[in-house]
């Protein structure tokens, strides 16, 4: 019993991380109504960059935050303008193709550069904890739940309360129309693709300094991603944030209860049960 | 042949059909008219099966179809069109037609003559290698027709299949259902063209913010002041009546 | 029409690769190349004729490796009985995936994932039991016999994988000449218009998906036996998978050569960057990616597609 709080605790953490990554994937299948099949991949690239900010330039992962999230949104809106759309002509099931290729390079160039070597780095603050009362939680695993949710809430008032985002909600919910009224669809489709980007970077900064890299790495959360995101029901904020706090209090109890490995497969069972089930997620609205 | 009663579809909290009724006969060619949004092809698809109605029945040659999935009723011999165009874009017309030949024949090449066939008789004949996206609107519309018709239906559903063609066009597609009905089809069309109305049709229902408000004979339909009233607005009857006398 | 000779003319000339070359190294990759074309046009029945991308191919693949190397390992079933066995099995997950999966609707992106799960819950499930070799794989005891479906000699074994891609190009224009062809592609191009039809998606789509299931899992079992060894990275992995795709994509997607001519251009790519690069591993998969956005932006259709412009215009 003892366990059980503190475990929840730590699951709402992780869980934090899920929904970060999660928001951002959610972002981009409302907007482009296709799945992100690279969005582990990016966030693996994001946590190597956080990693060589640290170890190569002293850059703690806190301070590198601003700049990742600008150059991952720069490389998020420049993959989706220069590369995605260039190759898929605009249909979706070419898209969801160009994703996948673009994993398979991503993936596979890390492969290729940084070996399938686990790294961590060593920040001073690892060690220290707050003090909840009822638990003990490490600092960085605090500051990452926080960080997520602020971060959350930012991108929620920049979809709901900004021009941006008014403009990005008209072409979720109707791109033709949208573009008769003068939006720019591609550059929407763009922004949309480079803030969810942006989102796996502040992720990765987030998670570093308690987590590892390695190529593989994005893989494992983006199924746990996409699992958040059906669960939360495809395009809905809400739903990914819920969603993501919930997979990882379930993956936190799953891993007290049943060991680590079959954790795993909870995660997949739980997926396919929703996506069987309640393919519009547990909060069935969307974007738009 | 058709009997739909007391038909209810609400999406969210608008009713799109409220509580409608409608009989086709054996042979007979009906119309169902109504302003933009009154429910017509929400009808469509509630006979068809591509909705299920919240209320109501709909009985084919006796028995009960609501609830059947679309394929099961189209399989009876009630096949609909659809009024945006579905055509199998990446298909030539040709095959296009065959897939709806292929519902009750096995054979490739039997499938394909009869769509030869059907295609001569709604003026696609000289379109058959063409690939269906190259199509204009009005073959679009034709090609909607040529499927449905080659699956042999018993009744045939057809939504708008003259909206945007020109007057040329029209009497062209008039004269192919026209003799569509006399090769043995039941047809029911919702149309705005109230000429074509008016020469194809023995009896039109009108249908306003999902109910049935008149039927009859289209003469008498198009002078009820109910129906004048549902197409131009509240008190456009009385105004008409007001113009003419002046 | 000239596409059919084109492809044609490339299954006879690659059924007499052993009789005019005698070097291992071409057998073996031409086998290769044949072996994924086999699983390339299982992925094209169901993703080229029928729409629907699965992202997660690598379950069928594994399910006849594994069901036919378990039968014969824990069970003695002789390898030819086991073939049959494991083609029938896989048949039947993909009929039972199928009656799920589309049961509840699930298209595009959607039907993506939940294909990528199932493979993924399989390759972790397979991992973790004792009876389907954990981390070690399955192994089949050497045993050469034809009895055993064992060849020294490597030609049989790709005569055999020729006259399987002979078989699968059939299936293929069988799509191209049938109902149930014309069914499953009119469900690729408009699934409301088909159902308008008289067509049963879900019926339709599922039979594409046993049978589809049936390919893979011939080309599973085929592995199997010419290396008699899998563990679960090689059958159920997430490489599998795109390789099932990319070769079709590649070659023309909804053509029954496509695949055939993917597949042996991919493994000769992958080939040229293994000796380029010193078999550094992902490479291939590197130049895989790069060739399939390449591949969508310039030849949407695949090469065959290329072939047949030309021929038009
Ligand atoms: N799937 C749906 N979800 C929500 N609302 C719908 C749906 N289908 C139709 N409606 C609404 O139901 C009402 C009736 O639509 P319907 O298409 O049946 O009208 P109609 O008589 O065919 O009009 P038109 O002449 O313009 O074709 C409209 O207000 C429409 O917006
Ligand atoms: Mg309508």
């Amino acid at each position: 019993m003892s366990l059980l709080l503190p475990s929840i605790i730590n699951g709402l953490t992780t869980g934090a991380i899920y929904a970060l990554v999660a928001l951002g994937l959610t972002l981009i299948y409302g907007v482009l109504h296709i799945i992100n099949f690279a969005h582990g991949s990016l966030l693996m690239l994001a946590l190597y960059a956080a990693f060589f900010a640290k170890t190569l330039l002293g850059l703690d992962p806190y301070a590198a935050l601003p700049v990742l999230l600008l150059g991952f949104f720069a490389l998020g809106y420049a993959l989706q303008r220069w590369v995605i759309d260039w190759a898929s002509h605009g249909r979706d099931q070419n898209i969801l193709l160009v994703t996948l290729g673009l994993a398979l390079v991503i993936d596979n160039l890390a492969l290729f550069f940084w070996t399938s070597t686990t790294r961590t780095i060593d920040v001073p603050y690892a060690f220290e904890v707050v003090d909840l009362g009822v638990a003990l939680v490490p600092l960085p695993r605090a500051i990452a739940f926080v960080g997520a949710l602020v971060l959350a809430a930012l991108l929620w008032a920049l979809v709901g309360w900004t021009d941006l985002g008014k403009a990005i909600r008209a072409v979720a919910r109707e791109k033709e129309g949208a573009r008769l009224v003068g939006i720019r669809v591609e550059h929407i489709y763009a922004m949309s693709f480079g803030i969810g980007t942006a989102c796996v970077a502040a992720a990765a900064c987030l998670l570093l300094p308690t987590f590892y890299v390695t190529p593989q790495v994005g893989y494992a959360f983006v199924l746990v991603a996409f699992t958040t995101v059906v669960l939360g029901g495809m395009g809905s904020f809400l739903g990914a944030l819920v969603g993501g706090l919930l997979l990882g209090v379930v993956e936190a109890l799953c891993g007290l209860f049943l060991g680590e490995s079959l954790g795993q497969i909870g995660i997949f069972a739980l997926f396919i049960l929703v996506l069987l089930l309640r393919p519009t997620g547990l909060f069935g609205a969307r974007l738009a | 042949m058709l009997e739909a009663e007391g038909i209810v579809k609400r999406f969210g909290g608008l009713v799109a059909v409220a509580g409608a009724s409608l009989r086709v006969g054996r042979g007979e060619i009906v119309a169902l008219i109504g302003p933009n949004g009154a429910g017509k092809t929400t009808l469509f698809s509630i006979v068809s099966g591509f909705e299920t109605p919240d209320e109501g029945s709909v009985r084919f040659d006796g028995a009960e179809i609501a609830g059947l999935p679309p394929h099961a009723i189209a399989a009876r011999g009630l096949v609909r069109t659809f009024q945006i165009v579905q055509p199998f874009a990446g298909l030539s017309v040709r095959e296009n037609i065959a897939v709806g030949a292929h519902l009750h024949e096995a054979s490739r090449r039997r499938a394909l003559a009869a769509a030869e066939e059907v295609a001569a008789r709604v003026g696609l004949a000289d379109r058959l290698d063409q690939p269906a996206q190259a199509l204009t609107i009005a073959g679009r519309k034709r090609l909607e027709l040529a499927r449905a018709l080659a699956t042999r239906p018993k009744l045939l559903l057809l939504d708008e299949v003259m909206a945007g063609l020109n007057p040329t066009e029209i009497d062209a597609i008039v004269a192919v259902v026209r003799a569509i009905r006399d090769s043995g089809i039941t047809i029911l069309l919702i149309e705005h063209v109230m000429e074509a109305v008016t020469r194809l049709a023995e009896r039109v229902y009108v249908l306003s913010q999902g109910r049935i408000i008149a039927e009859g004979p289209p003469a008498s339909v198009i002078a009820n002041p109910a129906v004048i009233e549902a197409y131009l607005g509240h008190g456009a009857a009385a105004r008409l009546e007001g113009a003419s006398h002046a | 029409m000239r596409h059919w000779v084109f492809g044609a003319a490339l299954v006879a000339a690659l059924g007499v690769v052993p009789l005019v070359t005698s070097s291992e190294f071409w057998l073996t990759f031409f086998l290769m190349a044949l072996l994924f074309a086999l699983l390339g046009q299982s992925w094209n029945v169901l993703g080229g004729y029928g729409g629907q991308f699965s992202f997660g191919h690598a379950l069928f693949f594994g399910l006849g490796a594994y069901a036919t190397g378990i039968l014969q390992v824990r069970h003695g079933v002789p390898a030819w009985p086991a073939a049959i066995a494991a083609i029938a099995i896989a048949a039947a997950v993909g009929a039972a995936l199928g009656a799920l999966v589309f049961r509840y609707r699930l298209r595009g992106s959607y039907f993506a994932l939940v294909t990528l799960a199932f493979a993924e819950v399989a390759r972790i499930l397979v991992a973790s039991f004792d009876y389907t070799g954990s981390g070690f794989g399955i192994l089949i005891a050497l045993a050469p016999g034809a009895g055993n479906f064992q060849f020294a000699d490597r030609r049989v074994f790709y005569w055999l994988a020729w006259a399987l891609v002979c078989l699968g190009c059939l299936v293929a224009l069988w799509l191209e000449r049938s109902r149930f062809g014309a069914r499953l592609i009119a469900i690729r191009e408009n699934e409301a218009a088909a159902q308008a039809l008289g067509i049963d998606p879900l019926r339709t789509k599922t039979l594409a998906l046993a049978l589809s299931g049936a390919i893979a899992g011939v080309a599973g079992v085929l592995y199997m036996q010419i290396f008699l060894f899998a563990d679960s990275h090689i059958a159920f992995g997430p490489t599998m998978s795109v390789e099932a795709l990319l070769a079709p994509i590649i070659g023309g997607l909804g053509t029954a050569f496509g695949p055939l001519l993917g597949a042996i251009l991919l493994h000769a790519l992958g080939e040229l960057a293994r000796h380029a690069t010193g078999g550094a591993p992902g490479l291939n998969l590197v130049l895989y990616g790069v060739l399939l956005i390449v591949m969508l932006r310039f030849l949407p259709d695949g090469i065959t597609g290329l072939a047949r412009r030309r021929a038009r215009g």
